[in-house]
């Protein structure tokens, strides 16, 4: 990883990516409350997560 | 041990999961849905997007978010001999609130009563039927989306309209029924084969207790009765690895109210004390039999 955190792509606050991150893992910006996901870790790469769909759930 | 995680994103649960395997020295191959390319007639000779051929799966464990890439890609892979958890017969039945309705009754277990109707017309009637308030609910969906409580005459024509007017088809299956005035909890209970592993209240001031809304899970004591119900439950959708949902109705008695089969369960290892991912993976490992 490296040293820079990653900046959100909606907001452009830094977003904090924690020790275990994974690649496909979601994420919330702490600044803008919008929710991420981790597209590569070697470069950190964030995009926003898909939106929720109407078949999503349990 | 060869295992395929399918997933649509990695979240709590499927960390938690990967965890479990990893303590049993399996490392499983993460598959996205969204790289999912299937030829059908090609069968399981083909490769999955891991590189590695279907065929040489041991297992595929599901856990998409997405029910419909879910369920569709077992129903693939179940065709072509692929082993999974759950099974697409089970997936398919949970999916659907209507089929899970016929599936309990089908072996006698108690569930609120509940009308179908196809039409806003019909619908009312139903609503009218089963007396006010009745809950209206989408026939597929989950975390308590678009679930309605209707007390009168006027917001029930209001529902109807709405749906009848803005909805797919699939909002015009109306599935109607009676509102189980429960004691400001449900109950979900996990259950792994035969075994009801742990169960939580979810107590919530509003009348829709799912965690996803804001719910707060408490142990609840997994008693022989609890454990029958679910059991049955489980087994009358084809059984597996299952979140059920009951109700205590006014005597107290137990009923289901649906069946999950891509369960969430992130904050339910800590009241209930039960590891929930190790306890289901070592489930798996065993039905599966190969060595790790």
């Amino acid at each position: 990883m490296t040293s820079e955190p990653p900046l959100c792509p909606e907001c452009e606050g830094e977003v904090e990516i924690p020790a275990d991150a994974m690649e496909n893992e979601l994420l919330s910006c702490e600044e803008c409350g919008t929710e991420l996901e981790i597209m590569s870790l070697d470069p950190i790469s964030l995009e926003l997560a898909p939106e929720v769909e109407e078949d999503w759930g349990e | 041990m060869r295992v395929a995680l399918l997933v649509t994103h990695i979240r709590a649960e499927e960390k938690l999961i990967l965890a479990a395997f990893n303590n049993r020295d399996i490392s499983p191959d993460i598959i996205l849905d969204r790289e999912l390319n299937f030829e059908i007639t090609q069968g399981a000779d083909q490769l999955a997007p891991s590189g590695l051929a279907w065929r040489d799966y041991d297992l595929v464990f599901e856990r998409c978010v997405s029910t419909s890439r879910g369920m569709y890609a077992l129903a693939i892979l179940n065709s072509w001999g692929i082993r999974s958890f759950n099974t697409y017969e089970t997936a398919a039945t949970c999916s659907d609130k209507l089929r899970t309705s016929i599936a309990l009754m089908r072996q006698g277990i108690p569930q609120p009563h509940t009308r179908v109707a196809f039409t806003p017309k019909s619908a009312m009637q139903a609503i009218e039927d089963v007396e006010y308030p009745a809950v209206l609910k989408p026939v597929t969906g989950s975390w308590g989306r678009l679930l309605a409580r209707v007390h009168n005459r006027d917001s029930a024509e209001a529902i109807l309209e709405h749906r009848q007017t803005l909805g797919d088809y699939n909002h015009h299956t109306y599935y109607v029924q009676e509102y189980v005035d429960k004691p400001g909890r449900d109950i979900r209970a996990f259950v792994v084969g035969e075994r009801t592993i742990a169960a939580i209240y979810r107590e919530s001031n509003h009348w829709i207790t799912n965690t996803a809304r804001g719910g707060l899970a408490t142990n609840c004591p997994v008693t022989p009765l609890l454990d029958d119900i679910c059991v049955r439950a489980a087994n009358a959708v084809g059984g597996g690895i299952l979140a059920v949902d009951l109700l205590e109705d006014a005597a107290g008695d137990f009923v289901v109210n649906e069946i999950n089969h891509t369960m969430e369960f992130r904050n339910s290892s800590k009241p209930t004390g039960v590891d929930i991912a190790q306890e289901v993976i070592d489930f798996v490992i065993g039905q599966v039999g190969v060595p790790a």
